[in-house]
């Protein structure tokens, strides 16, 4: 290879670029188009009359209008929680009664006709256990639901309708389009929402798609905020409204973290992550009728199985930690009453307890272990004996019992409605911190897309617990 | 559901030769023959990546969910092909990421055969691709995806005319339904062996000065690179002062095999 001729290539080019004018480009793309429409008149006959496109376009006319389009998600949203919340509700029930209430008490009688020693068989049968049974009972169900309705939906071609509505909030708030989308898997599972982000090109927009999508309430929350809205809001209001209450509540807080999303894009795109607003083209695809079946199995086996066996991989170290700081004790107290009472009074503070803090550091690897948690710490700082003992998940047959449990350990409705919101402000799990590293190779974002959350959260809280004390 | 489908006439001939197909998954090492799956964004190029290499790509209804190459592999009588799922883009004249790397493996990673999926009711919107990455490599055949919904349409396409004028072998296809995938699966292999020979389609309609432009200086980069097949591509990309190109003419990339 010669570099003098090739100099004289480039040389050439240069020359006669000056000669044909600036409009090359133009130019060749026209051309392009042109051969492009010769080349259909030549091999396609259409019959415009019957033509489906005019049913899409029409469909598309009423979801992505000004005033239809966001009531229309709203909507959408309101039916797949609904669907998820009514639908888990019985197999939840079935799989709590095989999983908690035969199986366990054979394991740990097993156990003891084996000769395993108690702390063996508490460790093993009560701790991890009962974690991961917990787990697939509270969380299979919904999920089963969920992802293949929103993957139902996504086949259908809904997601960029919705990527098309939320855009020029997106614009306003200095960030890219297409976090519409990487927000809309972050409902599903914030590590997938950040993986997502791949597809915004421009790396201020992306890290701000990363360190926003925390605030997408994730799988892992969503039964914590169903359950405490049946709990305590859905009990504030007459019994005929108490669902619709519970229902609302919960999309009160998916909406409000939708808002803590724009807020904070806002935010750094005008501080930490100043810049162009990217454009960029999105196309509405044609509306599929989803291979139904397939993409029901598909989906269960892709997305359900793989985050049901990430849960259960976190549990159980999760619920074998419980187990051992309930059984540990340091003086005369064991590990976890002495944290408790540690953070108790900064817990007061946020409207919350020394036992909701110690369930969310326990509950790191995984959300979904938090309400669990804090029921084992209440019956075991409370003194209740509604269980099998300390340091012992469980589930509460009657959803009543549970709400005894927390009332008696000084729950309130502020205690409910901080936890919810401290549920969506507050540290992602370890598994999206991690997901977050890898992405942007960077400690620095890392640090700020887990902390900023969190910092949210107890200003959020303890603001709304002093109005309430000040109030109520 | 599918497996309990009737065979078609053509399943049944013994050309057809749908057993000597396994899937691979992702078992992409040593391979005969390595395959591009170009195409716009939305097109199926996914479901047609699963089709062929039996994996579970995510697909969905919306555009650039493919967010880096994934790669995958089959076997076809005997014979290992790598499939590279590329991310989708509406033309290769422009600079952003994913264009680039969808160009820059058609350019450089050399594929054997490159299968530019297009939707078959938006034939015109995709040929401005198509015509593009013909100028880059005459290996290639059209999949004509989505099929089931240009009928739904109402459009009919005249295959033997396409591939009259495209000088691509052209292949209709479903393939969210496996429809037409035997028939890719065979085109690909006579593609690869070198049984079906291309013609491919160049860009015409081009103003005489530039024309003339684009003559003199693909000619030069022939007398050059005598082996290079797109000189006429990388006229046009020096004509616009793609400085990317200018790069990769200075470093040989266009000659060695490195990728």
């Amino acid at each position: 290879m010669n570099t003098k001729n090739i100099e004289n290539i480039i040389a050439l080019a240069e020359d006669l670029r000056w000669q044909i004018g600036d409009d090359f480009h133009d130019n060749l793309a026209e051309s392009i188009y042109t051969d492009a429409a010769k080349i259909v008149e030549d091999s396609v006959t259409k019959d415009n009359q019957k033509s489906k496109f005019r049913l899409d376009a029409k469909i598309d006319k009423i979801v992505t209008s000004r005033i239809w389009g966001f009531p229309i998600m709203l909507l959408i949203l309101s039916v797949v929680l609904w669907l998820t919340i009514v639908g888990a509700n019985y197999p939840s029930s079935m799989l709590s009664a095989l999983l908690l209430d035969t199986v366990h008490p054979f394991l740990k009688n097993l156990g003891t006709n084996i000769g395993f020693p108690w702390w063996l068989n508490g460790f093993l049968f009560d701790g991890v256990y009962l974690a991961v049974a917990w787990v697939i009972a509270v969380m299979l169900p919904p999920m089963a639901i969920f992802f293949p309705l929103f993957t139902l939906l996504e086949d259908f071609g809904y997601l960029p309708r919705v990527a098309f509505n939320m855009d020029s909030l997106f614009k306003k708030s200095g960030a890219h389009g297409k976090q519409a989308l990487t927000m809309s898997m972050g409902f599903g599972c914030n590590a997938a929402g950040v993986v997502a982000t791949r597809i915004i090109d421009s790396p201020r927009e992306r890290l701000i798609a990363i360190i926003t999508n925390n605030f997408s309430l994730c799988n892992g929350r969503w039964p914590t905020q169903i359950l405490l809205a049946t709990l305590f809001i859905g009990a504030v209001v007459p019994q005929s409204l108490s669902s619709f209450a519970s229902l609302t509540a919960v999309i009160g807080i998916a909406v409000l973290g939708i808002f803590f999303m724009f807020f904070f894009s806002w935010g750094l795109s005008k501080t930490l992550l100043k810049g162009e607003i990217s454009t960029f083209n999105l196309e509405l695809p044609p509306y599929r009728p989803p291979v139904f079946w397939k993409t029901i199995y598909t989906s269960l086996i892709d997305r359900t199985l793989i985050v049901l066996w990430r849960a259960i991989v976190f549990a159980a170290p999760a619920g074998a930690v419980i187990w051992l700081i309930s059984n540990i004790s340091i003086g005369n107290e064991s590990i976890a009453a002495w944290s408790i009472h540690a953070l108790d009074g900064f817990g007061f503070l946020l409207g919350l307890n020394g036992v909701i803090l110690v369930a969310y550091i326990v509950a790191i690897p995984a959300n979904e272990i938090v309400i669990p948690t804090i029921l084992m710490l209440t019956v075991m700082v409370t003194g209740i004996h509604a269980g099998a003992g300390d340091g012992v998940l469980f589930e509460l047959n009657s959803v009543t019992a549970t709400a005894d449990i927390l009332k008696a350990g000084g729950w309130t409705l502020l205690t409910a409605v901080n936890v919810m919101l401290f549920s969506l402000l507050h540290n992602p799990c370890s598994t999206t911190i991690y997901t977050i590293y890898k992405e942007t190779n960077s400690l620095k974002w890392t640090l700020v897309a887990t902390i900023l959350p969190i910092i949210t959260g107890f200003i959020v809280t303890f603001l709304i617990a002093q109005i309430w004390r000040i109030l109520v | 559901m599918m497996e309990n489908k009737t065979k078609t006439a053509c399943e049944t001939c013994t050309h057809f030769n749908a057993d000597g197909l396994k899937k691979l998954g992702v078992k992409t090492e040593d391979f005969d023959f390595i395959l591009a799956l170009a195409g716009n964004p939305n097109t199926g190029k996914s479901t047609v990546f699963n089709a062929l290499t039996g994996l579970r790509q995510h697909t969905g209804n919306w555009p650039g969910k493919t967010v880096t190459r994934a790669e995958g592999a089959y076997v076809y009588n005997n014979q290992k092909y790598k499939l590279v799922d590329l991310p989708g883009t509406y033309s290769l004249l422009s600079t952003s990421e994913d264009e680039e790397v969808a160009r820059d493996f058609i350019l450089f990673g050399k594929p054997t055969v490159t299968i530019i999926v297009v939707d078959a009711s938006r034939l015109e919107r995709n040929l401005n691709l198509v015509l593009q990455i013909l100028e880059i490599t005459g290996k290639a055949v059209l999949c004509l995806n989505l099929m089931d919904e240009a009928d739904r349409n109402n459009i009919k396409i005249d295959t033997r005319i396409l591939a009259k004028d495209l000088g691509i072998p052209v292949v209709p296809t479903s393939a969210r339904f496996q429809k037409g995938i035997p028939e890719l699966i065979q085109t690909i292999s006579e593609l690869a062996n070198g049984k079906i020979q291309c013609k491919p389609h160049r860009i015409k309609n081009i103003p005489k000065n530039i024309e003339k432009s684009v003559n003199e200086l693909s000619e030069t980069i022939e007398k050059e690179f005598p082996n290079i097949s797109n000189s006429r591509w990388i006229a046009f990309r020096l004509l616009e002062g793609d400085t990317q190109i200018i790069e990769a003419l200075k470093s040989g990339k266009f000659v060695s095999n490195e990728y």
